[in-house]
């Protein structure tokens, strides 16, 4: 009820702010659209975004905008509520003809404005490690697919620790269902029998992990090295944690690899009996280069909050900004249309030190970090990779490792299948 | 081999003669220089090297890496100690160094290195004079299995008075023999014997590898010992889901017992409750963020300061709703669910804006941490904690409403309002104080539920169905009702999580609980009498 009437307010203000701005600078500034939740489940992690789009858009007005003119960020709150975030972006494109969106955490919040973002041709920058599977005109995909995290990952322990058991833990939603299909798949490829795997799925926000941690370490006790790769989901993630350490599982025994637990998410527990268990990203805090440094001061500065972290999503949202930046200066307009075009092939400077690609198929190059959890909160990386383009269409698995996606014309295709050499038309 | 190294050094430490000590220096010379690397092979083998030394400043240094104190400077491969007040010591040579190391970086460490530090700290304190590091290095010789540690273990064996450390001894030895390759059968099947007794699933591993590969005799051995073990471990298993069914029922008896009395006695929907809950938790971090920075001595205080003052706060918080919305609305139940729901999501947007929407850390005190062996259980010091205090908020809410004249007068006028406001109770200030209870008991369980779930905006949330389904199948207006309800339900979720997996489960106990309601409307224990009509 009352966040009804508060979203209604916020809107009626925006609106308001909105016919304020355009009476007296009309056309005079470039509409950025924002589409994270800011109030329920989702709002832990993505009010952290909305704060850095706003830093990154104050910065580049400093800089004297873009085309001469200034960015305008719009802010929206779609509420952790699916439908509502579809409704939001339509509002964001038709309303207030942004020139380009930066949202959505959840892959189901993507999939409801996709349809929007198509219909309406609309820039959506989408910064969050996903299950692939997916590839979309009007979509640029700036966070990991899964074999810029999952699998490099799985790749890390078999080669360092001598991992021969595999405990897959997901919460029971698509990207844990996914990226554990195409993680068995690989890890089947790679000699694994199936005795060795251990699927296991909870429910959003399990909180009682006993007989979880009883039943991994049981499978751990089989005379193999074993690990668990975690697709648990944020607020999961703090009882397991628990559990695994008053149940005395330590790194050194059966290590956990998550691809879910950041900085931010480790802010909220105790931990010094979690040190050595591994996160997969492309990008820690700790990344010790120039630019990082740069980026985090900035950070701690535009928040006035010397203890605020720095994560995976945040420097996706870094450089979708300064690629979107890019294109719209090679374009010279912000017109959707050429900016797509324009966007594939630029290439921005990333936090780890590197360089980031735009590839046809919307999916970025990154490096993938392997971080072992420290007693402070940060991790220690322990391996770095060469950049690695994100693959949309598993090779993994049976029906998508045929296909590929290139948005260059001539092919301006999401799902090409190289087999029977036909496009399969709309994008999934 | 690197225990090999080790064992030798040991025995080398122990004759130590003054020729040897050059070509030792030199080696740690040597060792020293090669830790001061990124690369964790290195470190790793560096490590070996150290505690093959046997040196009392090697022994030092591997310390202070498990502390993560020990740094280098890359310049000039200098290995420093670093104190906790910042203060640098030479590793090399004990003493401080002439000028503060320039541009020092701490050694890294990985699971690698922190496997190889466990075993040559736990190799190296085999023959320490302190009893509790001499069990650490025998239960690290047990995991790491190897069979070069057996003449060292011989010699600790020997010397060894402490007949519960012995015997960790002697199984540690008869787990080297299992791993050595030249052992006769004779001494497989002794020392398969030995090891049995210990029982755990880690023997199991330990026997696997001999089930599958070893000769008759041993294969014989080793079979009966882990059939034995299987055994046992099958009965413990069924122990452990009634422990975890029992510990998972109080953590749903707290949440839900204040509901028992908001909803249960005087038949408002409050759909707030979760937020009363969220409310609680959230004072205890508050109490602990004044502690930590104030007064860390009193920390393991913190949650017992935390709980009369979130029985305080979420009480409060519980007769502020009750006088300004819910008396408006007794007798119009559907009103009431809506202006709750809008009431929790208020409070809920509230602690967002004000603590933000990130989780607050709540640490967990001394006493509350780890687990102990309960005959082959392990259990968590934190979840036994909840099963008493669940019982004792239990016992104590009886106490209040048997035993006290509040307690009598909130029962008259929930039976008879009419006739209890004949008598002289001011009615509507024993409702809000009853709110008030319920709310208050929420709290209390906010603090306990602080310990094992996220302290968030969302906590609240998680709960709110468990504990009305909780009241509802136990039978409204009934604790013990309610008290039963919670332990069947965590008993059944965990008995059936095994077999079914955690969302299946839970699906399972929704559609049995529907079931229940068809058939029984009013729940497990139904109120009778005129009591129901009220």
């Amino acid at each position: 009820m009352s966040l009804r009437f508060k979203s209604f307010v916020a809107a009626a203000a925006v609106a308001a702010g909105v016919t304020l701005a355009s009476a007296g600078a009309q056309a005079q500034t470039i509409k950025v659209g924002i589409l994270h939740s800011l109030s329920g489940t989702m709002a832990i992690s993505e009010t952290t975004l909305k704060d850095v789009m706003l830093m990154l858009i104050d910065e580049q007005n400093k800089k004297g905008g873009l085309l001469g003119k200034k960015l305008e960020a719009v802010v929206v709150d779609p509420a952790s509520n699916w439908p509502l975030f579809a409704e939001k972006a339509k509002e964001l494109l038709l309303k207030d003809k942004v020139a380009a969106t930066f949202g959505c955490w959840t892959s189901v919040s993507r999939k409801s404005v996709l349809p929007v973002f198509e219909e309406n041709n609309g820039i959506l920058f989408y910064p969050v490690q996903y299950e692939g599977e997916e590839s979309s005109k009007n979509i640029f995909y700036t966070g990991a697919a899964p074999n810029q995290q999952a699998i490099p990952a799985v790749d890390y322990l078999a080669e360092n620790e001598k991992v021969q058991r595999w405990v897959l833990a997901g919460t029971d939603y698509v990207y844990p269902r996914t990226t554990n299909k195409i993680l068995e798949a690989y890890l089947k490829s790679k000699g694994v029998k199936s005795e060795d795997i251990m699927i296991n799925y909870t429910p959003f926000g399990h909180s009682d992990w006993q007989t979880i941690v009883a039943d991994i370490k049981k499978f751990g006790s089989a005379g193999k090295k074993t690990a668990v790769v975690s697709t648990i989901n944020g607020d999961a993630n703090v009882p397991f944690y628990k559990e695994l350490g008053n149940q005395g599982v330590k790194a050194t025994d059966i290590p956990v690899v998550a691809f879910s637990v950041g900085e931010e998410e480790l802010a909220g527990i105790d931990t010094k009996p979690l040190v050595g268990h591994l996160a997969a990203w492309n990008y820690f805090q700790s990344v010790d280069v120039p630019v990082n440094k740069t980026f985090i001061d900035q950070w701690k500065a535009y928040t006035k909050n010397p203890k605020r972290v720095t994560n995976d999503p945040m420097e996706a949202h870094v450089i979708g900004f300064n690629m979107w930046v890019k294109a719209v200066e090679k374009a010279g307009t912000t017109d959707t249309s050429a900016v797509i075009d324009a966007l594939v092939g630029v290439t921005v400077p990333n936090l780890s030190g590197g360089y980031s690609a735009m590839m046809p198929n919307h999916h970025i190059t990154k490096p993938v970090l392997i971080g072992e959890i420290k007693a402070d909160g940060q991790f220690s990386i322990v391996q770095q990779t060469a950049q690695v383009v994100g693959d949309e269409w598993s090779d993994y698995l049976e029906g998508s490792k045929d296909l590929i996606s290139d948005w260059r014309a001539p092919m301006t295709c999401g799902n090409f299948n190289v087999k029977t050499g036909k496009c399969g038309g709309a994008s999934k | 081999m690197r225990i090999a190294r080790l064992l030798a050094a040991l025995l080398g430490l122990a004759l130590a003669s003054v020729a040897s000590a050059p070509s030792r220096a030199a080696d740690l010379d040597a060792a020293f220089a090669r830790i001061a690397t990124e690369n964790f092979g290195e470190i790793e083998a560096a490590i070996g090297d150290l505690a093959a030394t046997g040196d009392p400043k090697a022994a030092a240094a591997l310390q202070a890496l498990t502390d993560s104190r020990l740094v280098y400077a890359p310049a000039d491969k200098g290995v420093f100690i670093k104190a906790p007040d910042g203060k640098f010591t030479d590793a090399r040579t004990g003493a401080a160094p002439a000028a503060e190391p320039f541009g020092t970086k701490p050694v890294r460490v990985n699971n690698r290195v922190r496997r190889a530090l466990e075993a040559a700290l736990g190799s190296l304190t085999l023959l320490s004079p302190d009893p509790a590091k001499r069990l650490a290095a025998a239960e690290a010789v047990l995991k790491s299995r190897d069979s070069a540690a057996i003449p060292a273990l011989d010699a600790a064996i020997a010397k060894e008075t402490d007949a519960r450390i012995k015997k960790t001894m002697v199984q540690a030895r008869a787990a080297a023999v299992l791993g050595k390759a030249d052992a006769t059968d004779a001494e497989k099947v002794s020392a398969i014997d030995v090891v049995a007794e210990r029982g755990d699933q880690d023997t199991l591993s330990l026997l696997a590898n001999l089930r599958a590969n070893g000769t008759p005799i041993v294969k014989m051995a080793a079979e009966t010992a882990a059939g034995a073990i299987e055994r046992r471990l099958a009965v413990l298993s069924s122990v452990q889901n009634v422990w975890y069914g029992l510990s998972l029922g109080s953590v749903l008896l707290l949440a839900a017992i204040g509901l028992a009395i908001t909803f249960g006695v005087m038949g408002i929907i409050n759909m707030a409750h979760g937020e009363m809950v969220m409310l609680g938790a959230y004072t205890t971090f508050v109490v602990q963020e004044i502690l930590r920075t104030k007064y860390p001595a009193l920390f393991d205080w913190s949650l017992a300061m935390a709980i009369p003052l979130a029985f305080l706060v979420a009480g409060g918080v519980g007769v502020l709703i009750e006088r300004s919305v819910i008396r408006f609305l007794y007798g119009r139940p559907l009103e009431t669910l809506l202006a709750t729901w809008g009431v929790s999501l208020i409070l809920q947007q509230a602690v967002r804006s004000w603590f933000g929407a990130n989780n607050r850390e709540v640490g967990a005190p001394a006493f509350m941490s780890g687990s102990f062996d309960f005959m082959g259980l392990a259990i968590t010091y934190g979840r036994l904690w909840i099963v008493v205090f669940g019982a004792l908020v239990f016992a104590a809410l009886l106490f209040v409403l048997k035993a006290t004249s509040f307690g009598l007068k909130m029962r008259a006028v929930t039976q008879n309002r009419r006739m209890a406001s004949c008598m002289g109770i001011r009615t509507p200030w024993v409702d809000s104080l009853t709110f008030g209870l319920g709310s208050g008991i929420a709290g209390i369980a906010g603090v306990a539920l602080s310990q094992i779930d996220n302290v968030s905006p969302n906590l609240g949330q998680s709960y709110i169905v468990d504990s009305f389904m909780v009241v509802v199948f136990g039978g409204v207006g009934n604790l013990w009702g309610t008290l039963v309800a919670a332990m069947t339900l965590g008993i059944a979720n965990k008995f059936l999580e095994p077999f079914a997996g955690a969302v299946l489960g839970k699906i399972l106990l929704l559609i049995f609980i529907i079931l229940f309601i068809q058939k029984r409307p009013r729940g497990l224990f139904a109120l009778k009498g005129r009591a129901v009509e009220a």
